[in-house]
């Protein structure tokens, strides 16, 4: 493992984003033009990993397929196309100004660097907006079917933090539809032989040979085999570690295993602290439940989102005596109308969860639970008629009402936040390289775009640029100085050390024989995360929380119980490797939350907020990217710091009342 | 309202393709008709780890419909008795207290079962490398409002596009007949001016490489439309036979 150390230890104090000069607006296409670049015949003699087949995953797989790149791409489910970007309902953003509202890059680039309260790199975000346009341009010649108007031409629709319509979208499956797209692509490819891909395999660790990242151990989930695999750079694009609460609205197999195994061979893990609580959420229902389904913030484009202001109204509909019709609209409080006149319905999601938590605590909330508000359609149902509505959002108020049994149509929804999406991840330089040479990191795994808070419609964006436009590009400049490196053989000893690695930790899990289900543990991780490092935060809850992950971690692996052989397809075995990472990340979730003496986007302290209870950042003390090195098992990690300098926007308090 | 149930259920217990399996009865009491159907299997495992046996291998990702992941075969239809839904959608509150609930995996000729109800589906992402994309590179293409496409056609090819590759269609085909899948991306794709330049040779690449992997015909018994969760409709089937017409007489 010296080899490892060496790879990390040469920058240790400094970090370097190693950003273009120049102008923001002119940093990509200089880049672009001074890059190195790999000549045809020597892409066909390099290989590349691609783990993962979500919107990055597979956009890159099939870009850099195309280019001429032999790519190896891993899919942990039977099909690339079930990657959970697949569930995203809403849109796609793109500065096109398509409606003519006044959009432009710049206030793409501006509305994500607000919106992400001024937490995120410039440039990074500026690329992002530049690249945005390519990115429907792309899809519509694949072929997604995104909404038209009846002469001919792409529609949009508004999202929140934003006060133009530059949302693209397909349905309630816009997710569906872009992810279809860069499937039919890589399909392509894996029909033309340029893309293997490994469907059913599960990534287990990242192979570090000299200080660069020369491919991974995998676990082919039907055998149960461990296996290993060589390539001259390493992709990961594996998503978002949202299911460290147990209960979101991550897919069941979402996972954080590839940024804790990144992280520690010396990668950093940036803000894990900034994670997104969605606003819109079918509420929970019992005790049982597995999983939380997401309603499309689209919704709030027409519905609006009210609790009773009369407490003993609230209560009368908690005891089932009242129904959310009885109460006349004087008796209604529209509080982010209320409270945020200007952007009202639609202001971004951690204000809105925010303040759907504020009116529950102070005992306005509805449902059985009393942690509910009415998410209400019946002015638009009047103003439009049924069918206009049901044309917008028929497919999630069918999945409305299969799922709680009441017809959206003629009683408001019940929504509630919930777990949906992290900002943090694994920290990349300008290039979307991890601090490791020949890593990349991609699409939600990395920190990249999103500051502290996400806007909608922008995780797809974000997706489909690093795998089309971003990384098929960065990459050549990495790999142009690895031509002469030859395919390496599995066999050498850092292969070897690191599959030994991997089966001793499923050895060690397979003979604690407690009596404990890893979802049993899971789900009180869960619980303890959602207490004290959901969307409020404060200093004790979180020092409580790292108490208590500790006490999780050691139940873990003192009394979990796991059925069935370790080379055998063995679901829980997967599952309870991934959770021995949820355990890790929880703890480097609450640790980020408890350093970071600030409200910013989705990480609200309590004890830093305005007289109205607004995030109150800090930008004396920090105004930076906090990157965490591994130091070792039971070792606490390395605070390091990338400093976020402002040379084209002035902070200031984000403002969505005026 | 929430209540619960009792249910006793009849669940396929195979531990690989080349062994023979069985059914084997599972009792499960005090199941909360708010909860999911597989929300239901999730406790019926956690008591069976609990018992040191061996929980039930599924396939289930995203559980709100759209991955496509699930796949059982409950009370004799896929994803079960409700409809333009999948297994993780159908919720207790459609089965009776003291019910029998039968549940299989999908059955099909080109599904191998791997284990209990997970089949092997990766026949379907075949036929689409065979065929079932726009041949176009990443960049250089144009403007995504240069050609207008008529909200009519982007209607019909975005419900012709909602397929989720979910294997229900053959799975209820008494024939194993995969031609709805295949139809529906045929029939996206030319419907859309970018696609219709490789229509015809889109279907014939497409049939052939079904017909190769073992999926049986389609004689127009619906029970594809009937079952299918997204209720693609069956008139698809009728564009891909026109293409693959033409793509006939061009040969």
């Amino acid at each position: 493992m010296a080899k490892k150390q060496e790879s990390t230890s040469v920058e240790s104090t400094k970090i370097d984003a190693r950003i273009p000069e120049g102008p923001l607006a002119e940093k990509w296409s200089n880049y672009k033009a001074h890059q190195k670049l790999v000549n045809p015949s020597n892409k066909r003699r390099l290989d590349v990993i691609v783990v993962g087949t979500g919107l990055a995953g597979a956009s890159a797989a099939a870009s850099m397929a195309e280019m001429g790149f032999n790519v190896l791409n891993f899919c942990i489910q039977d099909s690339p196309r079930r990657a959970h970007s697949i569930a995203a309902q809403g849109g796609i953003n793109a500065a096109k100004n398509y409606q003519n509202d006044g959009d432009s890059v710049y206030r793409l680039f501006y509305d994500t660097i607000k919106g992400g309260d001024y937490r995120a790199r410039e440039s990074n975000v500026y690329r992002l907006a530049e690249v945005s346009n390519g990115i429907i341009d792309q899809c519509v010649a694949q072929g997604v079917p995104f909404a038209r108007e009846y002469g001919g031409l792409l529609d949009n629709r508004s999202f929140g933090g934003a006060q133009v319509s530059r949302t693209f979208y397909a349905k309630g499956q816009t997710g569906q539809q872009l992810l279809l797209g860069a499937y039919s692509a890589l399909s392509r490819q894996i029909g033309k032989g340029a893309v293997k891909l490994y469907s059913r395999y599960e990534m287990l660790d990242v192979v570090v040979i000299d200080g660069r990242a020369r491919g991974i151990i995998a676990r082919n989930l039907i055998s149960g085999k461990i296996e290993r695999f060589f390539a001259h750079a390493v992709v990961v694009g594996s998503g978002g570690y949202g299911n460290t609460f147990f209960l979101s609205t991550n897919a069941m197999n979402s996972n954080g295993s590839a940024l804790v195994q990144m992280y520690k061979k010396g990668a950093y893990f940036a803000n894990p602290a900034y994670a997104q609580i969605h606003p819109t959420c079918i509420p929970v229902h019992g005790d049982k439940q597995s999983k939380l389904t997401l309603m499309s913030e689209s919704l709030r484009n027409d519905g609006r989102i009210w609790v009773p202001k009369k407490k003993e109204d609230a209560e009368a509909i908690r005891a089932g005596k009242k129904k959310a019709t009885d109460l006349a609209e004087g008796d209604r409080d529209y509080y982010l109308e209320r409270r945020y006149p200007a952007f009202g319905n639609l202001v971004p999601r951690d204000v809105a969860s925010r303040a759907a938590k504020e009116r529950c605590d102070a005992g306005f909330g509805v449902g059985n639970t009393g942690l509910a508000v009415y998410l209400d359609f019946s002015d638009a149902i009047n103003r439009l008629g049924e069918n206009v509505v049901r044309s917008r959002y028929g497919n999630l108020f069918q999945m409305y009402e299969k799922i709680v049994d009441e017809n959206p149509y003629h009683t408001p929804m019940m929504i509630y936040p919930a777990m949906h999406y992290t900002m943090g991840g694994i920290w990349v330089d300008y290039e979307l390289q991890t601090s490791i040479k020949g890593l990349f990191c991609i699409g939600e795994a990395n920190f990249s775009d999103h500051g502290a808070n996400r806007l909608g419609a922008s995780a797809l964006m974000q997706g489909l640029a690093d795998g089309y436009f971003v990384l098929p590009y960065t990459i050549q400049n990495y790999l142009a100085d690895q031509i002469q490196v030859p395919r390496l053989s599995t066999e050498l000893p850092e292969f070897e050390e690191a599959e030994k690695a991997v089966n001793d930790k499923i050895k060690k899990l397979m003979s604690i024989q407690g009596k404990r289900t890893v979802d049993s543990i899971h789900r009180e991780l869960g619980l303890i995360m959602w207490d004290f490092v959901g969307m409020g935060r404060n200093k004790e809850g979180l020092e409580t929380a790292l108490e208590k992950i500790k006490v999780v971690r050691k139940e873990f692996w003192s009394n979990v119980y796991i059925p069935g052989k370790e080379v055998d397809l063995n679901n829980e075995l997967e599952k309870a490797l991934r959770v021995a990472d949820f355990i890790e990340i929880g703890e480097l979730m609450a640790r980020d939350a408890l350093m970071r003496e600030e409200s910013c986007g989705g990480h609200f302290r309590e004890e830093y907020q305005t007289p109205e209870g607004e995030a109150l950042r800090n930008d004396e003390d920090f105004a930076f990217a906090s990157c965490w090195k591994f130091a070792g098992e039971g070792n606490d990690p390395e605070l390091l710091k990338e400093e976020l300098v402002y040379e084209f926007v002035h902070r200031q308090q984000r403002n969505y009342k005026s | 309202m929430e209540k619960s149930i009792n249910v006793t259920l009849k669940i396929w217990r195979q531990a690989s393709a080349k062994i023979k399996g069985k059914f084997e009865i599972y009792k499960m009491d005090n199941v909360s008709t708010d909860s999911s159907f597989l929300e239901m299997i999730d406790e019926l495992n956690e008591q069976l780890v609990n018992e040191h046996k061996e929980p039930i291998a599924f396939d289930h990702d995203c559980r709100e419909g759209i991955c496509g992941m699930c796949s059982m075969y409950i009370n004799g239809q896929p994803h079960g008795p409700d409809g333009e839904i999948t297994t993780c959608q159908l919720h207790m509150r459609n089965f009776k207290d003291g019910e029998t609930i039968t549940v299989e995996p999908w059955r099909s000729a080109a599904f191998p079962v791997i284990r209990d109800l997970m089949v092997d589906r990766s026949a379907y992402d075949k036929i689409i490398q065979a065929g079932g994309f726009i041949s176009v590179n990443t960049g250089g293409v144009p403007d995504g409002n240069a050609i207008a496409i008529s909200k009519v056609a982007a209607d019909e090819a975005m419900d012709a596009a909602s397929c989720i590759g979910c294997g229900a269609c053959a799975a209820a085909c008494k024939n194993g007949s995969a031609m709805l899948f295949v139809a529906a991306k045929v029939s996206q794709l030319a419907l859309l001016p970018q696609g219709k330049v490789e229509a015809s040779h889109r279907a014939k690449m497409m049939v052939a490489k079904m017909d190769e992997l073992g999926f049986g015909n389609c004689t127009n018994t619906g029970a594809c439309e009937a079952e299918c969760p997204k209720n693609v409709s069956i008139s698809h089937i009728a564009r891909l036979n026109r293409e693959y017409l033409c793509a006939k007489f061009k040969d």
